[in-house]
């Protein structure tokens, strides 16, 4: 069922250059709305002057009207006319700003997009890409911040990625578009800034293949979508104290490659799940459920296992209590620690961090 | 006098569609059929009026009532049939039944159990032919069936205001039965002003309050006359009245909730016995002749298909 393990991506041989991850995906729409003329783009605000966080700027010039659209608000119905075209050969883009409007789009997605290639027995494919984006600080609040990916990833039919660098939006985006089925694209806000040396020419990242991002011998952790940038701090944390972590970014939450986390596990005997997300039947539920099953079935010890996310509230927009919502790279490395030293060592806390995306990030968007 | 050609026509589908349904009525207690099935018995004329009045090419989206739209758009009987049999060699392999009828080399796009569902997704398709029309120089029309109760769901608004926006090549045929389920308009709407409301879009609308196969047939071909032309979107409300019971074979006319003297008054417009009535005897049988063959045809095949393999299950989960 899993995709085999190939683990990282070399670094690529192609001329790269050094962007933001919008910017990055911003390459990856223009180069494949080039090469294939039924790719298409729309959302609200896609043709504005801030054209989706400069990820859509200046496509409708180059593209045309018909191509690069924007839409009424009316996210299910624009689910719905996405799947039509898609049924008939067309390979649409539909963006929504926040995550939390996809939960108006449900129906479609859940009802049309992930059912018809089954219940059409083959008939028809539903070549969809979803791009959505979480938000999060300077007030986001309980309805612009919300990461929902489990609950797609419940849904058979749909596959959810999740990249956290400009890499990999490039690359997932390319496969997305390409992929012949609703493909549900979680980008991250504080992300968008972040830079990365991405190639020039068009590439895919394959859906369904993790990342391990830096390897270690003491603790595999695993972190989604913008929790690898903590978990990456909470890696230079337990540096200072002796402990080496190996950092995996699943990339795809659905197909989920456990082969790539459990060769992992199997080295380091202890697996720390951070997700961007609540807990609660949540990716790290299953990943930690499959975790377990696959030991059982090999007659492997169960690792060491725990797992970080979101405080189970509403997101709160006050600044004191936001910081306690989130994991960061301090409490993920105080737990990593904890895991790997034992309940009886010498406490610990990690150093404060220097400023980060987090604190750069002044909204509005 | 209509064509005589036409007539014929008219009245094969309707009956072939009527008959049909009333097949799987009488045997239905045999447990053959595996699905749930919503009967289109007395509302017939809406969809054959529409669809024979398409062209080949032309698409037709469902709601899950939609033996009658499949049938009248041609989809394959064989398929159909088996589809309702369970049976592998159904239109959707019988992983799907009646609610989710689908022909797509014939134009008929899935249908979907919940209401409303699939408006939108038409809209999405006739967005695809007028993109195509700019390659191939032909407009396409999509023709969206759906019933009252759907035009309660936001979908139905947001597609309306889309389809007017981008001028969609797309009939819009509302069958207004006056029932969801078993709640009748009254209970439903604070005004029945339907077209007056959807008019406020932008949109075309005409009303047909007497299910007359003719007018609607008539009345579609103006109307994509002038979509084909490029002239946006168009709405059709066509009253109509269910025979039979919301799902299932059965006359529920036992229960009280609509009367039988409104159904007495439809089924003396019935248009299968009036055109019935409109063709000599001897062609009348033939065609008779014609739809019990085919029927029977339908059955066999699905009674000697076999049941999908277990690996089926897995199948079209993911598209390659």
């Amino acid at each position: 069922m899993f995709t085999p393990a190939k683990n990282a991506i070399a670094s690529p041989k192609q001329d790269t250059h050094l962007i933001r991850y919008c910017d990055a995906l911003r390459e990856a729409f223009e180069q494949e709305m080039e090469r294939d003329p039924q790719v298409f783009l729309f959302g609200l605000d896609v043709d504005d002057h801030v054209g989706i966080q400069g990820s859509t700027v200046k496509l409708q010039e180059k593209f045309g009207k018909h191509r690069v659209f924007n839409t009424p608000l009316s996210e299910d119905a624009m689910t719905g006319v996405a799947i039509g075209a898609a049924m008939a050969g067309y390979r649409p883009i539909h963006v929504h700003i926040r995550m939390d409007f996809m939960l108006l789009c449900m129906n479609q997605l859940v009802n049309m997009a992930a059912k018809s290639h089954y219940m059409y027995n083959g008939q028809v494919q539903i070549p969809l890409v979803v791009r959505t984006m979480i938000g999060r600080s300077w007030g986001q609040g309980g309805q612009h911040s919300q990461a929902l990916h489990s609950l797609f990833m419940h849904i058979p039919g749909l596959k959810v990625v999740a990249p956290a660098n400009a890499h990999d939006a490039k690359g997932c985006m390319i496969a997305a578009i390409r992929d012949n089925n609703p493909v549900v694209f979680i980008e991250h806000r504080l992300l968008y800034s972040t830079e990365g040396y991405v190639p020039k020419a068009s590439y895919e990242v394959p859906l369904g293949q993790a990342r391990i991002l830096t390897e270690g011998s003491d603790i595999t952790i695993v972190a989604i979508s913008h929790m690898v940038m903590e978990a990456l701090r909470a890696r230079k944390h337990l540096e200072g104290v002796g402990i080496s972590a190996e950092i995996i970014d699943p990339i795809t939450l659905w197909p989920l490659d456990m082969n790539t986390i459990m060769q992992s596990v199997q080295k380091t005997g202890r697996l720390l799940i951070v997700d961007n997300a609540w807990l609660t039947c949540g990716a790290s539920s299953e990943m930690m459920t499959r975790a377990v099953e696959m030991c059982q079935e090999e007659g492997k010890p169960i690792p060491r296992l725990a797992r970080m996310g979101f405080a189970p509230t509403t997101c709160p927009t006050t600044k004191p209590l936001e910081n306690l919502f989130y994991p960061n790279g301090r409490t993920i490395a105080a737990k990593a620690y904890e895991m790997t030293k034992g309940p009886h060592a010498k406490p610990w806390e990690p150093p404060l961090d220097a400023k980060t995306e987090i604190d750069a990030f002044k909204g509005p968007f | 006098m209509h064509n005589l050609e036409l007539t014929a026509r008219l009245y094969k589908t309707m009956l072939l569609i009527r008959q049909f349904e009333l097949y799987l009525a009488e045997i239905y207690h045999t447990d053959a059929i595996k699905s749930p099935v919503h009967l289109s018995v007395g509302q017939e004329s809406i969809a054959v009026g529409v669809c024979d009045a398409l062209e080949k090419e032309d698409i037709v989206s469902n709601t899950y009532r939609c033996h009658a739209t499949y049938i009248a758009k041609g989809g394959d009987l064989n398929e159909m049939m088996a589809e309702l049999y369970g049976k592998r060699t159904g239109c959707a392999g019988g992983k799907a039944g009646s609610m989710h009828l689908v022909d797509i080399k014939r134009g008929i796009l899935g249908a979907s159990a919940v209401v409303g569902t699939t408006v939108p997704v038409a809209a999405g398709y006739a967005w695809a032919m007028k993109r195509d029309k700019e390659k191939t120089g032909h407009q396409r029309v999509v023709t969206a069936f759906f019933g009252d109760g759907c035009t309660e769901e936001g979908c139905f608004y947001e597609t309306l205001n889309f389809s007017a926006l981008h001028q969609l090549p797309i009939i819009f045929i509302c069958e207004n039965n006056r029932l969801a389920i078993h709640t009748p308009i009254e209970k439903r709407w604070a005004s029945e002003q339907l077209c007056e409301r959807v008019a406020t879009f932008g949109i075309k609308t005409h009303r047909i309050t007497d299910a007359d196969v003719f007018k609607i047939h008539e009345t579609v071909s103006n109307a994509l006359q002038d979509i084909r032309q490029g002239n946006g979107p168009i709405f059709i409300e066509c009253d109509t009245y269910r025979w039979l019971e919301h799902v299932g074979p059965r006359d529920d006319h036992n229960i009280s909730y609509r009367s039988q003297e409104e159904f007495q008054r439809w089924k003396d417009q019935d248009q299968v016995t009036r055109l019935a009535h409109m063709l000599d005897e001897s062609h009348r049988h033939q065609i008779q002749a014609e739809v019990k063959a085919a029927i029977i045809k339908a059955s066999e095949f699905a009674e000697n298909s076999p049941y999908p393999a277990a690996e089926e299950l897995y199948t079209h989960v993911y598209a390659s």
